[in-house]
């Protein structure tokens, strides 16, 4: 099966260590979606709730870090806009340009830099840092990909970096 | 409310091997759904039974993953207190959380580490299981406060090293 896999193409292998998608948030960060997540899972923190232990502990109302990830996914709609709207674009363009039609993301890893504050403006862009061989897995053969989506505020401070590994790959009987 | 009022956790009040307090989630519909809406994640997988079950071939709808770090931080911090800042988080997914699941979230201290910045790191082995099986397993750095005086918050530039 593995055979079955082709090679790198040149022009993927041009976008490893590229900055791509270059984007802003689409929005302020704001309270209401930091009250949405607190309320889902039912997160007291006063460090959220309360102004005064904001102010003291960090200097301003701040979002969760966890919430990084949040404040960059698409609208599901805008005006003008027709087809869907994905977040970590360059993934998709991956399984597309290497023709590996079933994808998942196997890891995850989350570095947290300055705290996003509460009206802060927020710059991303994904970076491919590598691509595996070909392998084989219990789901399928395909390749493994890392990206990394960094963050900056209005002041080109780091926000933060998310880490995904992808497995981009064909079924068997694909 | 003043910080002074809120306890939280010391460097002096952890040890190596120490367990965080367990807590049990009970999963309903409404508890994915608000998850992935708060976390801006429209996939119908999160929010569409029958999308879930037909194109997923799961059995329902399912937590979404940046809910589920949401989920790991409140667990975190409820133990930490308010100046527990994190640092990093690493997930291992085995196997979705579904409605009529009971999240059970337990905690691990692996490591103590003072950083050269004066920083007290904790190394944490989190986890979400269903039945006993480990669903999600997060492995995290949180920052707490080496005495009462201290606040991983004020760290800034090169003082925060996560």
């Amino acid at each position: 099966m593995s055979d079955e896999i082709p090679e790198i193409p040149q022009d993927v292998l041009d976008l490893i260590g590229k900055p791509l998608y270059q984007e802003e948030t689409e929005f302020d960060i704001e309270m209401g979606y930091v009250y949405n997540t607190l309320a889902a899972v039912q997160n007291g923190n006063p460090l959220y709730w309360d102004k005064s232990v904001a102010q003291e502990l960090v200097g301003a109302q701040i979002a969760p870090p966890t919430m990084l990830s949040v404040w960059f996914r698409p609208h599901y709609w805008t005006p003008g806009f027709e087809g869907e709207r994905t977040a970590l674009q360059s993934h998709f363009d991956m399984k597309r340009m290497m023709d590996l039609p079933e994808a998942i993301i196997s890891g995850n890893e989350n570095i947290f830099g300055v705290p996003v504050k509460i009206g802060d403006k927020l710059r991303t862009h994904q970076v491919i840092k590598s691509i595996s061989d070909v392998k084989k897995t219990r789901v399928g053969t395909g390749r493994f990909w890392v990206i990394n989506v960094e963050s900056v505020n209005q002041d080109g401070e780091h926000v933060g970096t998310d880490i995904y590994t992808c497995l981009g790959y064909r079924r068997p009987e694909q | 409310m003043s910080v002074a009022d809120i306890k939280s956790l010391t460097a002096d009040e952890v040890a190596v091997g120490d367990e965080l307090p367990p807590l049990l989630i009970p999963v309903s519909a409404t508890t994915v759904v608000l998850g992935a809406l708060a976390s801006r994640d429209w996939r119908p997988m999160h929010h569409d039974r029958d999308f879930a079950i037909n194109r997923n071939g799961v059995k329902d709808i399912f937590i979404n993953t940046p809910n589920n770090a949401a989920w790991f931080e409140r667990y975190i911090t409820d133990w930490t207190g308010p100046k527990g800042r994190l640092g990093r988080m690493k997930f291992k997914m085995s196997s979705s959380v579904f409605p009529g699941d009971e999240m059970a979230m337990s905690g691990r201290v692996e490591k103590i580490t003072i950083d050269d910045t004066g920083c007290c790191w904790l190394d944490l082995s989190v986890a979400v299981s269903i039945d006993g099986d480990v669903s999600t397993s997060c492995q995290t750095r949180v920052a707490i406060p080496k005495d009462d005086k201290d606040n991983p918050w004020s760290r800034k530039a090169d003082q925060w090293q996560p």
